[in-house]
């Protein structure tokens, strides 16, 4: 099935994502968006970490449907990720992570996509992260609320931490919305997929 | 004399014995949730009110909002 699903990637992608493990932390709004185009793009294999249900409001912004309403995220998500791609190898924790699980169950990716909802949950993850895997990378978000502002989407690099949004919109204000939740999904997942290509430009 | 440090790019004076809670408090920075690196080291939470900042450092102080 996957001779002809990669026909189209970028030459000489396919073979290196093949080998790739990549860690999703949070499947909400941001990961199970990023593990969608992670899959897509043929990274080989996914360690996902939710301990959350698939609810009515997830659905304006995050990647299930109907049919997945009360379905453990994990679960929902790994359903369609091999519906995209049956050779894909996944890794599902049903769990509310804690520092002292990341190393045991995120340890042995080449990179982390934070994607947690509370910044509070985000600081420590990205704390443990860059304290345990200095070098490796961790592409995190911050400033993703509301709509519009599309320009206001950047990257923030320090070392191998690298943060993607506007870094100041609020969701309790400006509430969550399909699109920029997803663009600012698909520039942690661009970016991991280019230092996993070994692109110079992020 | 004093020397000097950066911290997001821009110059800051440096005292002996400056620490990462001195920085934040004398730049006034108000979001709840940050990360700070210093020299390309990330310094944890628990850590600013005693982790000293030498002189010249390069200091990032990295926001981080809710939403996912």
């Amino acid at each position: 099935m996957n001779d002809d699903m990669f026909a189209r990637n970028v030459p000489g992608m396919t073979e290196r994502l093949q080998g790739a493990v990549v860690a999703v932390a949070g499947c909400g709004g941001l990961g199970s968006n990023a593990a969608v185009a992670l899959a897509r793009a043929g990274v080989g294999t996914l360690i996902l970490a939710d301990y959350d249900t698939v609810e009515p409001s997830n659905l304006n912004r995050q990647f299930f449907f109907r049919g997945d309403l009360g379905r453990t995220k994990t679960r929902a998500l790994a359903a369609h990720l091999r519906n995209i791609n049956p050779d894909i190898s996944l890794h599902l924790y049903q769990v509310r992570l804690t520092p002292d699980q990341v190393d045991p169950l995120l340890g042995r990716a080449d990179l982390l996509i934070e994607a947690f909802d509370r910044a509070e949950e985000k600081q420590w993850l990205i704390e443990t992260w860059c304290t345990l895997f200095p070098e490796k990378p961790v592409i995190a978000a911050s400033g993703l609320a509301g709509v519009g502002g599309t320009g206001a989407l950047r990257v923030q690099q320090s070392g191998a931490l690298y943060i993607c949004g506007d870094g100041v919109s609020d969701p309790e204000t400006e509430g969550l919305c399909s699109a920029r939740v997803a663009l600012t999904a698909n520039m942690q997942a661009n970016i991991a997929l280019a230092l996993l290509c070994g692109k110079q430009h992020i | 004399m004093s020397g000097t440090i950066t911290v997001n790019r821009e110059t800051m004076e440096w005292r002996p014995g400056m620490t990462v809670a001195d920085i934040l408090e004398e730049r006034r920075y108000t979001f709840k949730m940050l990360v700070i690196r210093v020299n390309g080291t990330l310094i944890k939470k628990d850590r600013w009110p005693d982790a000293a900042v030498p002189e010249g450092a390069d200091v990032q102080v990295l926001h981080l909002m809710s939403g996912g």
